[in-house]
């Protein structure tokens, strides 16, 4: 499988990557072997089987709707790189 | 040429659970920033969503009042972006497998019933809100609204006009508020929409490109938003223009939609089943017990109006449109007062204040009792139908007894005889002229002296008591 | 003797009965970090101060006759993707270099009810993605057995830790592998539970349908002991699954007549070094001594478990790396521009290499047009390989195959072509794929000492089968230990 400078590039601006001119470079070899290793897959017919997303089948995992108390919003920003105490900072949105 | 237009609406209303969807946190409107948060909805590194109940079962309620399948296998996915009010940077929403499905509701536009599809609803996590004000060159993140559970109800295109499209939302609104699914309450974002607008030749079979408007915060808005596209993709038409497909921001306040810049980044949510959840399966026991927690709807509950109180059936149709506003009726008859006159307050004065004040029938801050009193003050002639509006204003500023607040404004009406006798004497001895007017015959005389009587009193004097005290004065005069 | 060399079962125990305090065993194992943690470098933050302090609470209650726990007293320490509240929780990546959670993981606070020391928190391949702990941000962990060589991975720290005596016992997690290649190449005992026994609860996430905690101790009797404390239904995730649990300990019996074992051919073939195919095939004459019962059968799937695995894995793991972005926690680049720029330089920054190259893939294999012939390929023949193992299932109790297809390699010898490392995982990634338990001890030496783990696969839940076929084995094996 080759893949492209382009969609290396397209795929880095999804994930929110950027990549140096070498990391470009290697990845475009790494990718295209590794998805050339998974087009093995498509020597199995799949036609009729369903995808499974779990080994073990489970269902129904609820939670009972009570409420709990929140927490204390010092132990919820003290990891925050920017905070002002009230929240977490960030470069200004323009929306 | 002429066209027409279709639209679609996608609503988002946030069901009144008592905890967040994913964690326990308290789901509720507001509140310091970052104070009902946790770390599973911050979305920190190791934590894991868990299910709650009461969202599958407010989703197949809705399901179920909008007449739609429900899902037997359901699973849930992530929808995958970036975005500084997403902390997870996925959403956990529904993709191919939906709670509900294939539905309607049936309108009624000008005399006619419409039936609207419905093509899904399905469960998902509000995001947070950024706040820009207060903040000259950063923005900050609450992550209050993070995990808000919400439901998606996406209709088929088959609304025509803006004006459809209000009814079809006044409508879906109603049955939210009537199953007890979402508050909807617009000015706190419970029920928020996007608008997909396309237009074609009349006569035409094929959609025309659409365009998909977002940030629409009320009904109003929505409307002129849809007018707005309406209008501005015809003109591009008519000057031989084709309508790009494109997602727009609409700006109520200066009434025009612009192109939203995520055209350079075209999304790919990269939708794929969460690992971390598992498949929601509904039995049809599941299914019945729902349904049996269905309350009276609107339609019922109008006609119990029309036929049990005999309201006119627009009136009927008014109050029934709001849950809170029929439950806050209801409340009032049972507490004592006239159907017809709860009714009048119901829908004129107090619907005008709560408009003027953008407020909600829920915000009503006194109780159904307080107005049944206050009623009962009029009927009694303790006070006059203008100073009843006086004592509703009151009672919107702070809510208090009818009665308390009479007193304390001195609105009680003066019934005493004696006292109005000698009012209307002093009048008619000091208007001579007027008597003579009125025994020439001349009604305006009668009104004149009404006034004068009534000045004097500083407007307390029962104006039924003015009338019958004066004619007999004047008669034997 | 020192108390460093025992296993955590007989500290458990001479607590119980004692004869020693937890903080004498607690010091005993901080003497032995202070003595060998410069050449092993299995640790990312010894504790040893808070461990002390620990270690004297236990025995102040002791003394006082309170209830302290089945591991009262015990030190350990877990795998540094294990979220330990106010002590630093990194998975041995920049991006994660001071973050401190709010929480403890739920096997975090299982353990410290059933009263155990956290001495530290090990080193592995950032965010558990690879073979042999290179990919450390921080440093790279050597193998007790020869120090030039790696330890496995992704929980190398965990691995050479236990193998060294750092610590009595660990806590390893494993997606495709990672605890299992890291017991063979240290010559420790390695658990890979059933998917759902224990709670994934503020384990960080690589991948979510693949992720399970399991132990790495000294012998298998400590296996069983620390999985009873680890197992069991936890509401906070909801893929744990809600059943009883046997007494794992109780179930080494060590009696295996008629334990009928699978050997899959798939597995004895080419690319497996014939050191490694010859031990654990006189492994197996070994337990069939002691009355069981072993054939040669197929699992004809297994060579696309590896390339399913990858698509999967990746593919959630774009997904669940994509929180770290600068804003909440841990890194944030220093330079940045606007909201995008912070976003990408910070990623960009605080990944290594691997890190990027598997979001790179997931997010690739996830992508419109690719999702129908990469991800969701993956999870049919996933059902495939599962049916697979089903199959073997109705007819074999257990199968016994390599765990990895060579001994421990050397420190950069496979970094340059991730395929090839990659490689490697062709023993163990069908596990998790289906979602099964593994067991991973020592049964032999390569001819340069290096050891060599056997692996024994178990049905869904069949944790104690597994156990008790280590545990037979064991006892018929000559244990050498690494020579610090």
């Amino acid at each position: 499988m080759k893949i492209t400078k382009e969609e290396v590039l397209h795929v880095a601006k999804l994930a929110r990557l950027n990549l140096t001119e070498t990391e470009t470079e290697s990845l475009i070899n790494d990718m295209g072997n590794i998805i050339g290793f998974a087009d093995k897959l498509n020597e199995l017919n799949t036609d009729e089987v369903l995808p499974t997303a779990h080994a073990i089948p489970m269902q129904n995992a609820f939670r009972a709707d009570e409420v709990k108390e929140s927490f204390p919003r010092e132990e919820i920003l003290k990891n925050a790189p920017d905070s002002d105490g009230d929240g977490f900072l960030i470069p200004k949105v323009v929306e | 040429m002429k066209y027409e237009t279709v639209i679609g609406l996608e609503v988002h209303a946030e069901l009144s659970t008592k905890t967040k969807i994913f964690c326990s946190c308290k789901n509720e409107f507001g509140g310091e920033p970052n104070t009902r948060c946790c770390p599973v909805c911050t979305g920190m590194p190791g934590t894991l969503p868990v299910l709650n109940k009461a969202v599958v079962d407010y989703a197949i309620k809705a399901g179920l009042a909008t007449n739609c399948s429900i899902t037997k296998y359901g699973k849930q996915d992530r929808k995958n972006y970036f975005y500084p009010d997403l902390p997870k940077a996925y959403q956990i929403s529904q993709f191919d497998l939906p709670l509900c499905q294939n539905g309607y509701i049936d309108i009624n536009v000008n005399d006619e019933t419409r039936r609207i599809g419905i093509t899904r609803i399905h469960i998902e996590e509000d995001a947070g809100k950024l706040i820009h004000d207060d903040y000259s060159n950063e923005s900050m993140a609450d992550y209050n609204r993070c995990g808000v559970p919400l439901i998606e109800i996406v209709s088929e295109p088959d609304l025509r006009s803006p004006e459809e499209a209000r009814v079809y939302l006044e409508t879906l609104k109603s049955i939210l508020e009537y199953t007890e699914v979402s508050d909807c309450k617009m000015q706190e974002g419970s029920l928020r929409c996007d608008v997909n607008v396309s237009l074609r030749p009349v006569g035409q079979k094929e959609f025309g490109t659409r365009c998909e408007m977002k940030n629409v915060n009320s009904f109003r808005a929505a409307v002129r938003a849809m007018e707005y596209e309406q209008k501005r993709q015809a003109e591009i038409l008519d000057n031989g223009g084709v309508i790009v497909q494109e997602t727009r921001r609409w700006d109520d306040v200066r009434g025009e939609s612009i192109p939203m810049r995520s055209k350079e980044d075209a999304q790919d949510y990269r939708y794929f089943p969460e690992p971390d959840l598992v498949p929601i399966v509904v039995s049809d026991e599941w299914v019945e017990q729902i349904k049996n927690t269905i309350p009276e709807m609107p339609e019922q509950r109008k006609a119990r109006y029309i036929g049990e109180y005999g309201l006119p059936e627009y009136d009927a149709f008014i109050l029934t449109s709001s849950k809170k506003m029929a439950d806050f009726f209801d409340a009032t008859v049972s507490e004592g007062a006239k159907p017809k006159t709860a009714s009048n307050w119901l829908m004129g004065d107090i619907s005008k204040i709560l408009n003027d004040k953008e407020l909600e029938p829920a915000d009503i801050p006194f109780t159904p009792a307080q107005l049944a009193k206050m009623i009962a003050l009029i009927d009694k002639g303790t006070i006059s139908n203008s100073a009843a509006k006086k004592v509703l204003d009151a009672m919107f500023a702070e809510p208090a007894d009818p009665e308390a607040l009479v007193e304390k404004l001195g609105l009680a009406q003066v019934s005493d005889e004696g006292a109005i006798l000698q009012m209307v004497n002093d009048v008619l001895a000091q208007n001579p002229q007027s008597i003579v007017d009125y025994k020439a015959g001349k009604d305006r005389a009668m009104g004149f002296l009404v006034g004068q009587v009534m000045r004097v009193s500083k407007g307390k004097a029962n104006p039924q008591m003015i009338n019958k005290l004066l004619k007999e004065a004047l008669d034997k005069a | 003797m020192d108390l460093y060399t025992l296993t955590a079962h007989e500290i458990r125990d001479m607590i119980k009965e004692k004869k020693i305090s937890s903080k004498e065993a607690t010091q005993s194992a901080i003497n032995r970090i202070n003595q060998v943690e410069d050449k092993i470098e299995s640790y990312v933050t010894v504790l040893p101060d808070e461990a002390i302090a620990q270690a004297e609470a236990i025995d102040a209650k002791i003394a006082k006759g309170e209830d302290v726990g089945a591991l009262a007293g015990v030190p350990m320490a877990l795998k540094d993707n294990m979220c330990t509240k106010d002590v630093l929780t990194t998975c041995s990546s920049k991006m994660l270099y001071n973050f401190k959670p709010p929480y403890d993981a739920t096997v975090t606070e299982k353990l410290k009810n059933a009263g155990t020391v956290l001495l530290g928190k090990l080193n592995m391949d950032e965010f558990a993605m690879g073979s042999s702990t290179e990919n450390s941000y921080f440093k790279k962990t050597k193998n007790p057995y020869d120090i030039t060589k790696v330890p496995g991975g992704s929980s190398g720290g965990s691995a050479a830790c236990v193998s060294a005596d750092e610590a009595y016992f660990t806590l390893g997690s494993d997606t495709g592998g990672s605890i299992r290649q890291p017991a063979s190449f240290c010559g420790c005992v390695g658990l890979k539970p059933t998917y759902g026994s224990v709670s994934r609860y503020g384990l960080i996430a690589f991948a979510s349908s693949l992720d399970q905690i399991g132990p790495m101790t000294k012998d298998v009797k400590d296996c069983a002991m620390v999985l009873n404390q680890i197992a069991g239904y936890d509401a906070k995730d909801s893929t744990s699954v809600n059943i009883e649990h046997p007494d794992f300990e109780k179930a080494l019996t060590g009696d295996i007549k008629g334990l009928k074992i699978g050997m899959p051919k798939e597995y004895f073939g080419a690319g497996i070094d014939t050191e490694v195919t010859d031990a654990i095939t006189k492994a197996v004459e070994n337990m069939k001594a002691l009355g069981a019962e072993s054939a040669d059968m197929s699992l004809p799937l297994n060579e696309y478990a590896l390339p399913a695995y990858y698509m999967i894995s990746s593919a959630e793991a774009s997904s669940n790396l994509a929180r770290f972005d600068g804003v909440k926690y841990g890194y944030r680049a220093e330079k940045f521009s606007d909201l995008l720029d912070l976003y990408c330089q910070t990623r960009s920054e605080g990944f290594g290499a691997e890190v990027k190259r598997r979001i790179m893939i997931g997010t690739y294999a996830l992508s419109s047009g690719y999702y129908d012939a990469y991800y969701k390929k993956a999870q049919q023949v996933r059902t495939m390989v599962m049916n697979d193992f089903k199959k073997a299932f109705e007819t074999y109790d257990v199968l016994v195959t390599p765990t990895s297809p060579t001994t421990a390699f050397g420190i950069g010898e496979k970094t340059s072509d991730p395929l090839q490392m990659y490689m490697g995982d062709i023993c163990t990634v069908s596990v998790n794929i289906g979602g099964l338990p593994a067991i991973v001890i020592p049964c032999g030496y390569d001819k340069a000492g290096l050891p060599i783990g056997i692996q024994i696969i178990g049905k869904p839940f069949g944790e104690a089968t597994v156990l008790n076929a280590a545990y037979a084995l064991e006892k018929t094996i000559t244990k050498v230990r690494p020579n610090l």
